[in-house]
């Protein structure tokens, strides 16, 4: 599953970064520590957080992330966008909890 | 001839976090080191790096690229670490409150870095500072 067609079927904000939405997506992550992220999240893998700071995207860029959910409506920072802009990383938002929406990606890739 | 680049880091600033990080990424990705290689490379500099941000007031990054091998310095000037094994032990962290805010502070920094080194020395001094020296094999 590509990260546009992730965004379209659970009806995810798009705020940035769109040049990466093509990315085919292996899975996701759920965490909000980032040395965790740095140290477990796969390549390719989507990652499911509340935090909205630009750390976000350099950790993703470096993780080689497909792409970043924010969760709860809360609003990227304006750098956070403008970085996901920069190192083309699509930066994602919904109004569920991670909880609902990590559920809802797990069915999709569990085999 | 082994080839050097050297990054300035500034303690408490974390816009500019993960940039050493991220041009060393690039510099290896142009060397064509295997993948997985680089992953843990990207790791343990990135936790370095982010170290020196969140608790020390300054340092440089010194990363020498060998035939076979990366090695990387990481010298701050900082409050230093005043028991290096309890430091190394995950979840152990003196990170402040903000910092933890912004989901750092897990602890799990320098047990990332152990985990992603093929050889690890960290020297400190309490008032004074702290210095990481890492070797990972191509
Ligand atoms: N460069 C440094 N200068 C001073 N203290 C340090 C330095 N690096 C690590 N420490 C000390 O070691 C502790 C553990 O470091 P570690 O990187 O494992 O976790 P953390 O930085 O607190 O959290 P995380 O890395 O998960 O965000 C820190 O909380 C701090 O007390
Ligand atoms: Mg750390």
């Amino acid at each position: 599953m590509k990260v546009v067609e992730l965004a379209e079927k659970f009806g995810l904000e798009i705020f940035s970064g769109n040049v990466g939405l093509q990315k085919e997506i292996s899975g996701g992550y759920v965490s909000d520590l980032l040395s965790d992220v740095m140290g477990f999240a796969l390549e390719n893998q989507v990652w499911i957080t509340l935090q909205t700071h630009q750390n976000v995207i350099a950790i993703a860029s470096l993780k080689d992330l497909a792409a970043v959910i924010i969760v709860k409506g809360l609003q990227p920072d304006p750098e956070t966008v403008k970085h996901s802009e920069e190192e083309g990383i699509p930066l994602l938002g919904t109004d569920m909890e991670t909880f609902e929406i990590a559920g809802k990606i797990y069915k999709e890739f569990e085999i | 001839m082994a080839e050097i680049l050297e990054f300035h880091i500034k303690g408490g600033d974390f816009n500019l976090a993960g940039k050493a990080s991220s041009k060393i990424k690039k510099k290896l990705i142009q060397l064509g080191v295997e993948t997985s290689t680089i992953k843990r490379i990207v790791v343990a500099t990135y936790e370095a790096e982010l170290n020196v941000v969140a608790h020390a007031r300054e340092g440089k990054l010194t990363a020498i690229f060998e035939p076979d091998s990366i090695r990387i310095i990481i010298a701050d000037s900082g409050p230093g670490i005043e028991d290096i094994d309890l430091a190394m032990e995950a979840g152990f962290s003196t990170a402040t409150k903000k910092v933890r805010e912004m989901g750092f502070g897990a602890g799990m920094g320098l047990p990332n870095i152990r985990k992603n080194t093929d050889e690890l020395e960290i020297e400190s001094k309490v008032g004074v500072g702290t210095r990481l020296e890492m070797i990972i094999y191509y």
